[in-house]
């Protein structure tokens, strides 16, 4: 076990490190040390052979004989995914893109020991001098405010030294040795944090709730069971920086006199779990994690447990089944975890994002949490942006940011100049801000009042090109899907309601059909046991408010605005503008194109399957739909 | 009985430590059918009536997690699972036409196996890597920024 004094030394020891990798001014002597090359190791760029990368960079530090003078490390996610591989060097904080292990042969050869950055792999973002702009200085990371994700990007998460120099420990020392349980509570609950997982209920009052029920043996619980399509900030903080959570957990073990901790993971996050894996090895090693942590006399244990494949296990009632091993089915509330739990015990349940800014609250207080955000929602929200946008990532922004800097200035915009339609936020159990509302700031409050929610943070972007009525069809599939079966509202209400957007995308449906849809969205919300069912509608019922238009050209035009829907859709060759070269006659699949050379070109509907084949052959532009 | 269920003597072994493994630990049954999929790649009715029967409860409990949870496979799977993902930034992107055109390809729907047993086919939920979208993966090989037009590539590269 280490005393306090060990981990001060480390930290100590580690100082100019970390700070030589996180300032841009000039480097302050460390050792031979003269330089330090990040790779993103998060899940999208290791798809992109982050891995072979670092391999290819240590054997290249090798031959140039300059492996002791360059810390080369992989660290969890940078966030700007689409951009990856990614790769940093500090001191210059150059920000490489697209990487590929072909290229670091270069960057050695040029950048670490001739010092010329490598211009042609750098992000394309210039200064006014024409210099590639350093990583902090791009309009993706300009605009964020980086509490959760502090050290993703930065440290080595499978170094728990790197994690120490960062401040690791020091929140749960500052508790353990300075505060009482309740003081940690009031701490939390003025620093005015909310639930990130999706609900926003206020964590201190659910600290308080535990805190007060009586038992000798108690739980706290992470869910780390991010299972809304699109998301990954919690997958991405347990891969970057997963001390932080563990750090977090055995604040709320004292706070609410818990010594057991669960975490309850994905399974479909193996680098997230190896790293979780990693961190608990290594606190236990350190004496952090086990009978009398860092000799303070606090007890406290932790626990990895695998989801396997139930988005419904994101609920937590549904999660403490499944973490007993059973069905993930939910139960029913009242009784609160926070009286009757995992294994019946009193439990204290928060997701991993939560987690994530306890630590900073308790050390820089609850004041300077509360100075970000607006009145009701405070701190920072980490969102991860995709479908039609520039920038794919993760993004932290404070609350209150409009959704316009996120797409607009953070995100860089919805690609190939088209047009922005809507965000849809929260998931399966959230909504589509349309393009009008796109100056809405984004807070907990701010979101439901349009209809739609923050969940647990995706953002996914939507263009002209996408039919909203689809895009419902699509998220209620998925709940369909995913419903546990053990309520009738939502397994069968849902598979009804399925089925009338799918006769509305087929043009089947009638007007009268809108009408009914929206009674059983109601009914189905006012009725379903769980969260799941309880909000499965909002899509279909955000989408039917803003973009109800589209609802009836499907219905009474039969036709789908964006041609999306293929039973409504129809190719369309203009004979103005074809040439007759045969491209697309070659590419139809089904020999539905007719048409002499250098003559106009027809289809044939009957034949047609709408495939969309043609239309990518044409050179011209002559096929529409 | 599940058809040609046949087992290795070092999986048998492997398995029964595994159960031994878990006698003291609270709410093992999910852990058991995870390890044991480890180990035989997917849950045949035997692995699950020999959990039943060590943990002392009935078998259509260890059917009932078993049948719940996604990743639990009653069935052995292809030489190569194909996932394709269809979570929204992929679905956006176009990945349930590639799904389409794998399932024309191969003659058989998501969630099947190809009768030589070579491929089985998934759609997945989203696996996280949105910035490739659409992506697909074959074993632990990731494949992004697809189109349709490399279905045929891929495949061939798994001789297919």
């Amino acid at each position: 076990m280490k005393s306090l004094q060990e981990l001060q030394a480390i930290r100590d020891r580690l100082a100019t490190h970390m700070k030589n990798r996180d300032t841009l001014s000039a480097i302050e002597p460390d050792g031979a040390i003269r330089a330090h090359v990040l790779v993103c190791g998060g899940t999208g760029c290791t798809s992109g052979h982050s891995k072979q990368i670092v391999e290819e960079m240590q054997k290249e530090l090798k031959a140039n004989n300059i492996e002791n003078e360059v810390k080369l490390i992989m660290t969890g996610c940078f966030g700007l995914c689409a951009r990856g591989p990614i790769m940093v060097v500090y001191p210059d904080g150059s920000f490489y893109q697209h990487v590929k292990p072909e290229d670091v042969k270069e960057i050695v050869s040029e950048h670490l020991v001739a010092g010329r950055p490598v211009e042609r792999l750098m992000h394309s973002e210039k200064d006014a001098s024409g210099i590639a702009k350093a990583i902090n200085e791009t309009s993706f990371y300009k605009s964020q405010k980086r509490v959760v994700l502090r050290n993703c990007g930065l440290i080595d998460p499978e170094n728990i030294d790197e994690y120490l120099a960062r401040d690791g420990y020091k929140a749960y020392e500052k508790v353990v040795t300075e505060m009482t349980p309740e003081g940690v509570i009031d701490e939390i609950k003025k620093s005015g944090l909310r639930g990130r997982g999706g609900g926003g209920f206020p964590t201190g009052t659910k600290w308080e709730f535990a805190h007060n029920s009586q038992s000798a043996t108690k739980y706290v619980v992470c869910n780390a069971d991010e299972g809304d399509p699109g998301a990954f900030m919690d997958r991405s903080v347990l891969e970057g920086d997963p001390h932080a959570v563990i750090e977090a957990m055995m604040i709320a073990g004292y706070a609410i006199g818990a010594e057991h901790g669960v975490i309850y993971v994905r399974a479909e996050y193996p680098i997230a779990v190896h790293r979780l894996q990693v961190a608990i090895k290594q606190a236990h090693e350190y004496g952090i994690l086990g009978n009398n942590a860092l000799g303070l006399g606090h007890k406290f244990d932790l626990e990895l447990r695998l989801g396997a494949g139930a988005f419904v296990c994101g609920e937590e009632t549904a999660l403490l089944n499944s973490s007993e091993g059973k069905r993930g089915e939910p139960r029913q509330r009242p009784p609160f975890p926070a009286v009757k739990g995992l294994f019946g015990q009193p439990t204290l349940i928060n997701n991993v994002e939560t987690y994530a800014n306890i630590t900073q609250i308790i050390l820089n207080g609850a004041d300077w949490f509360a100075s970000m955000g607006t009145e009701k929602s405070k701190g920072t929200k980490v969102f991860a942006l995709g479908g039609k946008i520039n920038n794919t990532g993760l993004v932290e922004i404070p609350m209150g940011t409009s959704l316009r800097t996120i797409i607009e200035e953070i995100g860089g915009g919805v690609p190939k100049g088209k047009k922005f339609k809507a965000a849809q936020t929260g998931g399966p159990s959230g909504g589509c801000i349309p393009a009008s509302l796109i100056d809405t700031k984004i807070d907990y409050d701010n979101l439901i009042a349009i209809g739609s929610m923050m969940g647990s943070g995706g953002l996914i972007v939507m263009d002209e090109d996408n039919c909203m009525v689809d895009i419902a069809k699509f998220f209620l599939e998925f709940t369909v899907d995913e419903s546990c079966g053990k309520c009738t509202p939502c397994r069968i209400g849902n598979k009804r309601l399925y089925e009338m957007l799918d006769k509305v995308t087929k043009g089947t449906a009638e007007m009268e059909d809108l009408d009914k849809m929206e009674e059983l969205c109601h009914y189905i919300k006012e009725n379903s046991l769980c969260g799941l069912g309880q909000t499965a509608p909002n899509p279909v019922l955000s989408t039917l408010r803003y973009f109800r238009d589209e609802y009836v050209a499907h219905v009474r035009d039969k036709k789908c605005p964006a041609g999306v829907c293929k039973a409504l859709v129809s190719y369309k060759i203009d004979p103005e503008k074809c040439i007759g070269c045969g491209l697309c006659k070659r590419g139809c699949p089904v020999n539905a194109i007719t048409g002499e050379l250098k003559q106009p070109h027809v289809i044939d509907p009957a034949k047609c399957i709408k495939c969309g084949a043609c239309m990518a052959a044409c050179r011209k532009g002559a096929i529409s739909k | 009985m599940s058809k040609n269920f046949v087992s290795t003597p070092q999986q048998d072994k492997a398995f029964e430590e595994m159960l031994c493994e878990l006698e003291n630990v609270p709410g093992p049954l999910m852990k058991a059918l995870q390890k044991a999929q480890e180990i035989y790649g997917y849950l045949p009715i035997e692995v699950q009536m020999r959990i039943a029967d060590k943990f002392d409860v009935p078998l259509e409990e260890i059917y009932g997690i078993a049948t719940f949870y996604a990743q639990f496979n009653l069935n052995p799977k292809g030489e190569h699972t194909i996932g394709i993902c269809l979570g929204t930034a992929c679905y956006v992107k176009g990945s349930g036409d590639i799904l389409n055109k794998f399932s024309e390809r191969l003659h058989i729907q998501p969630g099947q196996t190809t009768e030589d047993r070579k491929f089985t086919l998934d759609a997945t939920r989203c696996i996280g890597c949105c910035g490739l979208a659409p992506v697909l993966t074959v074993g632990d090989e990731v494949y992004g920024k697809l189109t349709v037009d490399d279905v045929d590539k891929i495949l061939a590269k798994y001789g297919a």
